[in-house]
Parts: C-alpha cells; structure tokens; sequence
C-alpha cells in the first residue's frame, strides 16, 4: 500500500485530534492553573498558588463527603459485583424464558436517571413508601431511611444492589468463553455445584471481574445523579460530587472547585494503580 | 439438570424479576391512585378506581413532552455526529498505518479514564466566555469530535472486516471515503445501531452537563424538569411525580423492548458510559 494512502488515515483521525486538543488537553492546562485561582466567574482570577488545596483539607464539608463517598465505594462496588455475579450465573443457563429475565435484570443499564431516582425517593419514604409498608407486612417498623443519617448510607446500597443487575452483559459474556469440558471434567472427579463454581466459574471470571472493580470504583466516586436528586438527612448523601457541583455551580467558587476535581482524579487514579497492583494476587492469567 | 433443580431455579429466578420489577408496579400503581389512597397505612397495592388526576396535575406544572422534545433537540444532532464522526476516527486507526497511530491510540485509551470532572468547569467557562450560556450547543457540538468509547468499539468492529473486501475496492481505483461508505459503514451496520443507542441513552439520561449548561425554564430537558418537579414537592405530590416519572421512563423502556439486541450487543462497553 503506497505511503500517500497511509497518511490519509491521518485525515480520518483529524475531528478525534482536534477534539482531544480543545476539549481535553486545553481545558486540563487550564484547570491546573484555575485551581490555582481564587475565581468566582464575573470577577478576575487571582492567583492563591497551592491555597485551595491547603484550604480543602480543612473544610468540615470536603471531609464529609470524602468519607460519605469512600463508605458507599467500600460496600457499594464488592456488593454490586457480588450482585451481578450471582445473576449472570443464574440467567447463563438456557431454560425457556431466560432472555425475557435477561433483559429484566440488565432494565437499570437503561432505565436510570432522574426518574428511578424519584420512584426510589418514594419508595424509601418512611411513612407510607413501598419498603416499609412490606416490613409492616412482617412486623416489623421499618427505619426511616433517608430521613435519618444512619439509614442513608443503607438506602444508596439498597438502589445499588437493585441497579446492579446493569452489569449483567460483560459477565455474561465472560461465562460463555469457559470451556463447558471444564464442568464435565469436575463432574466426573464428583465435584458438586458449589465447587465448581469456586473452582472453576469464580477463577475464569477474575479478570472481568477485575474490569468491573475499576470501573465500579470509578463510577462510586463519580456517583451524582441518584445522589442530587435524593440527598440524605445529616448531610449523609452529600457524595463527592454533589459537594463539587454546589461549590462550582452554587457558590461559584470555580478555583475551589477545580481543585476538588484533581483531588478526585488523583483519589480515582491512586486507586487504579492499587487494584492494578494487587493484579498478579488473585486476577487468572493463561 | 433434575426437575427439582429446574423448579428451584425458576423460583429464584422468578423472585429476582419481580423485585427488578417492583419499583416501576408502585410507580404506576401509584400514578393511578386518587390523593387518599396514597396516603394509606397499611399501604394499598392497587388504587381502588383509577384517576388520571396525577397524569393531569404532572403536565399543568411540567410541560413534559416539551422538555422531551428539548432533550430530543439535543440528542439527534449529538447522535449523527457522535457515530458518524467516531465511525471515520475508528475507520482511520484500524486501517490505515500512518505514524504515530499507535500512540495516538494509546492516548485516546488514556482519555478514557480521564473523569470530565477535570475538564468540566474550564470548558464551562470558555463556553460562556464565547457567550453559549444557556445554550445547547456545548451538549451537541463537541460531539463532532468523536467518543473515545463508540472509537474504541467501532475499531474492534472494523478490525474483523477481512481485508479481502476492501482490496477488491481499491484495485478499482476507489478514493478512502468511497471504500469507508460502500465497504464498512454497511458492514458496520448493527454496532453502529448499538451506538446510536447508546449515545441516545447518555444524552436522555445525562443530569450534569445539562444541568451546568441549561439555565431557563423553556429550554429544559426532560431530566432538568424531573430534577426541578422533585425539589419542589411538598408530601403531597407523589401522586404527580410518579405520574411524571412513569411518562418519561416510557420511551425508554419501549426502546430498551425494541431494540433489545442491540442493547445487548454493546457488552464491551456497557460500563464505560457512566
């Protein structure tokens, strides 16, 4: 193939570069020196050098949501891979009706947004919500959910775990890629299905489930629109970045704000580089 | 499998379903329920008659098709240019072998991982420096640039086309674009469904960037105008809001029905729009 063909591919790839350039490199070149700034949009930008980064580590709010946000991560990412895990297990296998429970399952990948949101709201309402009229069903006085700091945290898991179905299609395409002789050889050494599921299933699957623990933690710390919309007694579901919207958005405080969003990405990258690392303990290589 | 295993596994199965479910019976159950009925202890699984008040009361404070068609007006001319622009950049580093491709490539992998958070508030500012406050056009225009994600798919996609196909095309003397339209936009056919999909779900369910980009009333998406309806509740307008909710979730749940397939295709990417 001749070199004039080859260096129109550059052409093709020119809207990608340009964009990369505008909306990528050029705003993170302004956003190191933004966070710099002490910048309320109508006025100018007065340079404070390190300032807001001295100044968020000691703000009441920005530790609030740090830990609200790092709680949700711990229990949220394990519970929704464990989750979605079971599921895809349960609806590999080909009885009659598994795609229609397939695509019941996987419904919150599409289905989210602000109005599952306001139907959870409902749901979780202490007084007369779903949840709690189906423990009075039971005897039992349900709590009051989002409306007491002890049970937000609780009320988030329990969307997550509803939600966690949405991971189901990256699993399931995962299960199908083990070799059924696998079973058939545990099968004859008599193993039962417990076994084979933590030898055989639980190992193959490691390195998917490694991809979803990186993108599970990424999307904990990222969690805004569940979080916006239902917030939480105690400032209990003040999340990350609902914390950082209000401050760029609400009190315009841009610098601030951008330097709450390197700390994110540095938290999101430091973690990335841990799981990495524990890779080569536990993540099944050929 | 023994029968009793079968019995047991659609039980369970069963019983998963209807929890997934469950949620979106009390939404509508709801939405059809007269004021008095909502408010009940012990709570009442289906309204005695049904009312279409909520439905009524829903759209004489949010006028909801309009906010659909607002979100619409930004969703279609996002998706032409997101698959089409993405089809070209994919076309590009899967077939042709100019230098520094791989690099580039590796870059573009690299963007991925980036949170918009960083480049959320700077790109804010040029935007509304530039005097696109409360605009569309920052939702739609940097889509012609590509995502990184529907590139990365898309790359994978070409890459299986065998190149038999589109030598034929080019001892014929056909120019990159020709080959591009005439050998592997058909062939693409079904992913670039699946992206079509996907880029409509992002936008349709996207609250950040059109919360940051869209001020007045009249433009607000379907998702700004649920987020608005829901902070100015008082106890009593479940009714309503959930009548709200169930409107806005249809078109969703008939094109998740619809399109089914093709949602289900998009395994490699399904967690990377977040």
């Amino acid at each position: 193939m001749s070199q004039k063909r080859q260096r129109a591919g550059f052409y093709f790839i020119l809207p990608w570069l340009i964009g990369l350039c505008l909306f990528t490199a050029l705003p993170m070149v302004a956003a190191v020196y933004i966070s710099m700034t002490d910048w309320d949009i109508v006025g100018n930008a007065e340079f404070v050098g390190l300032g807001n980064y001295i100044t968020l580590f000691q703000e009441e709010e920005f530790i609030r949501s740090l830990w609200v946000t790092v709680r949700y991560a711990v229990i949220a990412v394990p519970l929704i891979i464990a989750t979605s895990l079971t599921i895809a297990v349960l609806v590999s296998k080909n009885h009659k009706g598994t795609g229609v429970f397939r695509v019941i399952y996987y419904m919150p990948a599409i289905v989210s947004g602000v109005a599952v949101a306001i139907v959870f709201k409902w749901i979780l309402d202490p007084s007369y919500g779903l949840l709690n009229g189906i423990l009075a069903f039971f005897r039992i006085q349900g709590p009051d959910w989002l409306y007491d700091p002890d049970w937000v945290l609780p009320s988030y898991l329990i969307m997550a775990v509803w939600g966690a179905g949405g991971g189901l299609l990256t699993y399931l395409a995962a299960l199908k890629d083990i070799p059924e002789d696998l079973y058939g050889a545990a099968m004859i050494d008599g193993a039962n299905t417990l076994q084979k599921v933590r030898y055989i299933t639980v190992p193959l699957m490691t390195p998917i489930i490694f991809y979803n623990l990186v993108l599970g933690i990424i999307g904990a710390f990222r969690k805004f629109t569940d979080a916006y919309v239902l917030g939480g007694a105690g400032k209990e579901g003040n999340f990350y970045m609902v914390y950082l919207y209000e401050e760029a958005f609400g009190h315009y405080r841009m610098g601030y704000a951008t330097a709450l969003a390197w700390v994110l990405f540095v938290i999101i990258l430091l973690l990335t580089f841990v799981v990495n690392w524990t890779k080569k303990y536990w993540v099944y290589s050929e | 499998m023994g029968r009793v295993r079968l019995v047991l596994w659609y039980i369970v199965v069963t019983l998963g379903a209807v929890i997934m479910l469950l949620p979106f019976a009390w939404m509508i159950s709801t939405s059809f329920k007269a004021e008095s009925e909502i408010f009940t202890v012990p709570i009442r699984w289906l309204p005695s008659r049904i009312t279409l008040q909520n439905y009524v009361k829903a759209l004489d404070v949010v006028p909801i098709f309009k906010c659909m068609l607002n979100t619409l007006i930004i969703a279609i001319p996002k998706i032409v240019g997101e698959v089409f622009v993405s089809a070209l950049v994919a076309f590009g580093f899967a077939r042709f072998d100019f230098k520094g491709r791989n690099t580039m490539f590796m870059i573009m992998l690299a963007t991925m991982m980036l949170p918009y958070e960083v480049t959320m508030i700077p790109t804010f500012m040029v935007w509304s420096g530039l005097g696109f406050s409360d605009s569309y056009v920052p939702l739609v225009l940097p889509a012609f640039c590509g995502s990184a994600s529907f590139i990365f798919f898309l790359r994978m996609y070409f890459e299986t086309v065998p190149r038999d196909y589109e030598e034929a095309a080019w001892i014929d003397g056909a120019r990159n674009l020709t080959v591009f339209r005439t050998v592997f936009l058909p062939l693409a056919k079904p992913a670039l469904v699946t992206i079509c999909l996907w880029s409509f779900m992002g936008t349709w369910n996207d609250l950040l960037g059109q919360l940051i980009y869209i001020d007045s009333q009249e433009k607000y998406t379907i998702q700004l105008a649920l987020a608005s309806f829901s902070s100015m509740t008082g106890e009593t307008l479940w009714g309503p809001l959930m009548a709200a909710s169930f409107m806005a979730l249809i078109p969703v749940i008939a094109l998740l029905l619809y399109a089914q397939k093709y949602f289900m295709e998009g395994v490699k990417m399904g967690g990377i729009k977040g």
